[in-house]
């Protein structure tokens, strides 16, 4: 009797609790509205239709995909700016080796993996023993790398960035997968789309569904409470710095593939576009709350920025700000929502 | 009667703070034993020795009769020593589920598609946790909406449910009001009733009366006294607790105070 009564509270108290409780909710409004605000000043009439959405998701996808990753480290509490700069290094590292050594296209993937998910391991080893907070040690990766991919860069191949990359044995295979395009109607999506959709859907379900995302969002919610009841948070935590890099690393080969080559100075300054990916949809700066479907929402918007504001013939130079205004109402949307949600128990 | 548990002449220090001297405590199963003491007599750091947490400088530590050196609780866990850390040992921002489950998560399927049970977690958390007297409106709230006294009876509940042999409760109820002080103590009995060995840390001696059998009191580090249920009244333990001459000496200045106005 009483059990009922109680469980027909829960149903009419919670259904907008539930709801606004979920942490991607304040972007997807945001986005929502975005959405409408270009669409109405769009001067071209394509922003809205397949060949505009095809644009923005081209400039979503490769900041989407590491954002997943950057999102789940930041729910367990540790930031990795080297994010950014491992995409050139990877990239670099596919270049030179098909250029200089004229290596297998698969086998230059496959270093750049290793390389990457050996930085990654340094990273989340460096910052769970020395208990240095991660915004330094991986800011000093970060200078590491940029620094290496320019000398390095230079030393070996005489000139800032390396080509010929669609030389290499194996090449088409290659392309075929990471940087190929797929017709929808008359417009072309890049194919890093559909990885990043199938990124965004396993990520979702390892934060929400296994003990892995369990454990992520203990570790970053409280280190010592999750440690006490069994949580490995130093091994969660390093996993999630390989898997960063990897992202980064996804995202490199699908550049050198696309370019047929690759720039030294490429996707440094990326990682802040990736926090505030992640920060825009919902994920806390301090740990413990976010979601990788907020963090792709929040590429969404970087995306519909870099193409809406030059289709409503807005200087292109106000992206940025425009950015960060939105990064600056979206954690205030955010922090506002989710106090809400935890106050009214 | 057997030990469960039993500590000989531990020490700890803290660089030059000695925290724990000369420590022996035997806990047996289907017993609660009880360790009073004041705020900073060390009952904290005894707790995190038993637990895991620190290793003691000096002395054994026994299991079962047999040496162990902990290292880490989760180490300590697997053993069946379960504690309910007085900093919870909750994580505010997850739901209530996800809490009672946490480290010990209930997995189905099948290698790379091995999931969270999430359905049966959820249903016996609320199950338990109605067991307990706490009727739960929604196990997907974060705990932190919970009060303190609810989070200190999920995580009792959780390591009940876990199959502790040993369980730790660092004063559980120091921050409860009368009711809900209730439903603890009556837990601990029952946790006892099942088997375990209950290590009630407490500075409350009423509390400790109503469900000990054994009592030890904690003064600057030291344990300067061990009663058994059978010779010991809930008066003996208040008034060691207050140092006995120190709240003779105290009562008779207050009167005096009170009878001049
Ligand atoms: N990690 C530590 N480092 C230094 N001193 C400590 C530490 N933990 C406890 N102490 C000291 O040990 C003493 C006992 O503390 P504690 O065990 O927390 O007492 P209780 O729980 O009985 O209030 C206190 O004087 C405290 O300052
Ligand atoms: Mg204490």
């Amino acid at each position: 009797m009483s059990n009922t009564a109680t469980d027909e509270r829960v149903k009419s108290a919670s259904i907008v609790t539930r709801i606004f409780r979920r942490p991607e909710v304040g972007a997807l409004l945001g986005a929502i509205g975005i959405f409408i605000l270009f669409t109405s000043t769009d001067t071209t009439g394509n922003f809205a239709n397949l060949g505009g959405i095809s644009g923005w998701t081209d400039i979503a996808a490769p900041i989407g995909i590491v954002a997943i990753a950057v999102s789940l480290l930041m729910i367990a509490g540790e930031f990795d700016l080297s994010s950014g700069v491992m995409v050139g290094t990877t990239g670099l590292i596919i270049g030179m080796s098909v250029q200089e050594l004229g290596m297998n296209i698969w086998l230059a993937i496959f270093l750049a993996l290793i390389f990457a998910a050996g930085v990654g391991f340094i990273n989340g080893y460096v910052v769970v023993k020395t208990k240095l907070p991660s915004f330094i040690v991986t800011l000093a990766t970060f200078f590491i790398l940029k620094g290496a991919n320019m000398a390095l860069t230079m030393m070996l191949t005489g000139a800032v960035r390396v080509t010929g990359t669609d030389k290499a044995p194996g090449f088409e295979d290659a392309f075929n997968i990471f940087a190929s395009r797929i017709q929808i109607g008359d417009s072309y999506f890049q194919i890093s789309v559909l990885w990043w959709i199938a990124l965004t859907i396993l990520a979702t379900w390892v934060l929400t569904r296994t003990r892995f995302g369990n454990w992520i969002f203990a570790a970053g919610g409280d280190a010592n409470a999750a440690r006490n009841a069994g949580v490995k948070v130093d091994r969660t935590k390093i996993t999630l710095f390989v898997i960063t890099s990897l992202a980064s690393a996804l995202v490199g080969i699908m550049f050198v593939l696309r370019l047929q080559g690759m720039q030294a100075g490429q996707g440094v300054g990326q990682e802040f576009y990736y926090i505030i990916a992640a920060a825009v949809g919902g994920t806390l700066l301090t740990g413990g709350a976010g979601s990788a479907i907020g963090a792709s929402i929040g590429a969404v918007i970087m995306g519909m920025a870099y193409i809406g504001i030059p289709f409503s013939l807005w200087n292109s130079d106000w992206t940025s700000t425009f950015l960060g205004l939105i990064l600056f109402s979206a954690v205030m949307i955010n922090t506002f929502i989710s106090r809400r949600a935890k106050g009214g128990k | 009667m057997s030990n469960a548990l039993e500590l000989r002449e531990v020490e700890k220090s803290f660089g030059s703070v000695i925290a724990l001297q000369g420590v022996s405590v035997e806990a047996e199963t289907n017993a609660v034993t009880c360790i009073l003491g004041d705020n900073g007599a060390g009952k904290s750091t005894l707790i995190k020795i038993l637990s895991g947490v620190h290793k003691p400088s000096k002395g054994t530590y026994l299991l079962e009769g047999k040496e162990v050196t902990f290292e880490s609780p989760r180490n300590a866990l697997d053993n069946g020593i379960a504690t309910v850390f007085q900093d919870l040992a909750t994580i505010p921002l997850m739901s209530i589920w996800r809490n009672f489950f946490i480290g010990n998560e209930m997995i189905k399927g099948w290698g790379p598609l091995s999931r969270l049970d999430v359905k049966r977690m959820k249903s016996i958390t609320k199950e338990q946790l109605l067991e307990m007297g706490i009727d739960l409106r929604d196990p997907n709230q974060p705990i932190g909406t919970l009060s303190g006294g609810e989070r200190q009876a999920v995580a009792i509940a959780r390591a009940v449910y876990f199959g502790a042999k040993v369980l730790i409760l660092d004063e559980p109820t120091s921050a409860l009001g009368v009711r809900q002080s209730g439903i603890v103590l009556k837990y601990v009995l029952a946790a006892k009733e099942r088997g375990v060995a209950v290590i009630f840390i407490t500075h409350n001696p009423d509390h400790a009366m109503l469900v000990g059998d054994r009592f030890y009191l904690l003064n600057r580090g030291r344990l300067i006294h061990r009663w058994e249920r059978e010779n010991v009244s809930g008066d003996d333990l208040r008034k060691a607790m207050a140092g006995g001459k120190e709240l003779e000496a105290l009562t008779n200045e207050i009167e005096s105070s009170r009878k001049l106005r």
